[in-house]
């Protein structure tokens, strides 16, 4: 029998019922996993009393024949997702100390369909970031660095900002993770550590009671190591959320059913503009192969165009940025977290900012602030989100002639820690296959496709249509299926 | 778009984010450099083209002004680094 922690979601509820073990064992070999990974700094919180709390719970649950979509499946949870009573941190020190009094709606869903917690992963501080390389408690190392635990030849970064969720699927210490992703930072980190990452339409999943970065941007997804464990996993997820403004209130499809394999007819968009300066001739080269995998298995490949997508880094460095400084205005000393003390109200806030947030986070604020400022709304600001609409047309125009787009996750594979951060827009070019889809609100996934010659993983990128997220895991499976990803990194719990 | 060390001064006030004075030169350097970075979006015409408010295809709900949540003030204070008699406590701000 495979060990309980390389299972998939799927292969793991068909033994839970068959009884072939129980919720609790599946928890145990789990929170063993859990303890395993710790030199790759990878959880902020475990929570193995949580995990076998609520495996116990689960497996009373399916004696009685009630057991939910997902029960007895442990999992971990970005620490961006509020979970009432476990410290909840953003990466940042701003937070410490921080014990949310309610659960977020996404978490509190998988919970209500049975999943087990095991515990809060890491992130770049606020989700911003590429990385998992600036939490006030440390970087993330992913398990594809080559070499020993503690003794790597090379520590390579997991991606970023869901770096944490990536690490740990990849590492097999959870069957799944809960990622967040305002500019890549599901799908990069996915296709940086060999898993597979949905970013759903914005609206789908509810924002309620994750720490907000960029509203308009942000959405919740999940990340696990097949297609069909991130149709489970999405389903859980998403629905309508009243405590969400934004949130779509439309029903939530079995994502599961629509794994058919079936793509005959499928036009798949390939952007030009996406061979873009800097791409390297693997992933080039991968990309070719994605467009056969799909051509053979009975799809039509044609060319789109989407012009303005060099532009979308730069509106993405404004909006978010604006959007963020606004969001984190809340963290001032008062009513959570870090106080520093200073002579007045006023410095008190400047203190406790200036000594709580990090450098990149400071960064983002900063910029934020000044596009937002008199004189300069109009110039920076406003200039940005038409440069959005411009953006969002682009694709309304291309899925005129394409059902789904095929593109690479990120321009290289993974990066070690330390290299690309001098310069902030150097490590901003890391996103530029990302950003464009959250701009224009649509799903997308990225699925492990290959190793690059330096035997660290790749993705490819799948963009669907707003909702149309089942079309997306369709084709995603059939990239699935023939790249035959059996590549695992030199570490597993 | 260059800005130099008063300007930085000035937004970290307005952000209200404690920045050494020996850090504003650098600081100064790296945003610059996204400035410079975003400054490509002028090469975009957008003439007539709205500012997106939006990106989901929908009008924000509205919904009934009534109270359907709370009551649960020592909750909501659970977590303030110092409070009082429900209240939070922050530094005098009256002359």
């Amino acid at each position: 029998m495979t060990a309980l922690t390389h299972l998939t979601m799927a292969g793991a509820l068909d033994g839970l019922a068959k009884k072939e073990f129980t919720a609790v064992e599946l928890a145990e070999a789990h929170v063993r996993a859990v303890e395993a990974v710790r030199p790759f700094n990878i959880f902020i919180t475990e929570t193995p009393e949580a995990a076998l709390s609520m495996a116990k719970a689960s497996d009373e649950r399916r004696a009685k024949g009630e057991a939910g979509p997902m029960d007895g499946l442990p999992i971990a949870v970005k620490d961006l997702f509020c979970t009432k009573g476990v410290a909840t941190t953003a990466g940042s020190r701003i937070l410490d100390g921080f014990k949310p009094e309610y659960e977020s709606t996404v978490t509190s869903r998988l919970w209500r369909d049975g999943a087990v917690m095991l515990g809060k992963v890491n992130l770049d501080e606020f989700a911003m970031g590429s990385a998992t390389i600036t939490a006030h408690q440390g970087e993330t190392v992913s398990p594809w660095s080559p070499g020993a635990p503690g003794a790597w030849e090379k520590r390579v970064v997991a991606g970023g900002s869901s770096g944490g969720s990536a690490a740990v699927i990849a590492a097999r210490a959870a069957l799944g993770a809960t990622g967040t992703d305002t500019g890549g930072s599901i799908r990069q980190p996915a296709g940086y550590t060999g898993t597979v990452g949905i970013k759903p339409t914005y609206g789908r999943c509810s924002r309620w009671g994750i720490v907000a970065y960029a509203s308009s941007l942000d959405q919740a997804g999940p990340m696990t190591r097949t297609v069909e464990d991130a149709a489970i996993m999405l389903r859980s997820m998403c629905g309508f959320d009243p405590k969400d403004s934004t949130s779509v209130d439309m029903p939530v499809p079995d994502f599961r059913a629509a794994l058919t394999g079936d793509i005959r007819g499928l036009r798949v968009g390939i952007p030009k503009e996406y061979r873009v300066e800097g791409l390297s001739a693997e992933i080039a080269a991968l990309w070719e192969q994605g467009i056969a995998w799909l051509k053979e298995a009975g799809a039509e490949p044609v060319e789109i165009s989407l012009p303005h997508t060099k532009y979308a880094l730069a509106a993405y460095y404004i909006i978010a940025p604006a959007e963020a400084s606004s969001n984190l205005a809340r963290y001032d000393g008062v009513r959570y977290g870090l106080r520093v003390e200073g002579g007045n109200l006023k410095e008190m806030y400047e203190n406790t900012r200036g000594a709580g947030f990090g450098k990149e986070v400071q960064r983002r604020i900063l910029i934020g602030t000044y596009v937002l400022s008199a004189g300069y709304y109009d110039a920076y600001y406003n200039k940005a989100r038409q440069v959005r609409t411009r953006i969002k047309w682009d694709f309304d125009e291309a899925f005129k002639s394409c059902d789904v787009i095929l593109t690479p996750t990120a321009p290289s594979t993974p990066f070690a820690i330390g290299e690309k951060m001098d310069d902030p827009v150097q490590m901003y070019l890391n996103d530029v296959f990302t950003v464009p889809i959250n701009l224009a609100g649509l799903p997308a996934m990225s699925i492990p496709a290959g190793l690059g010659a330096d035997g660290l993983p790749l993705g490819l990128q799948l963009i669907g249509r707003p909702f149309d997220e089942e079309t997306l895991l369709r084709v995603g499976q059939v990239v699935e299926k023939a790249a035959d990803f059996t590549a695992v990194p030199p570490f597993m719990a | 778009m260059s800005l130099d060390k008063a300007t930085v001064a000035k937004i970290a006030h307005l952000a209200r984010i404690k920045v050494p004075d020996e850090e504003l030169e650098s600081l100064a350097g790296e945003l610059s450099q996204i400035l410079t970075f975003v400054e490509q979006l002028n090469e975009v015409d957008t003439k007539d083209v709205p500012p997106m408010t939006s990106v989901a295809a929908q009008k924000l709900r509205r919904r009934k002004d009534e109270v359907t949540d709370g009551g649960y003030a020592d909750q909501v204070l659970s977590n303030g680094p110092e409070t009082a008699e429900g209240f939070y406590v922050v530094p005098k701000v009256v002359e």
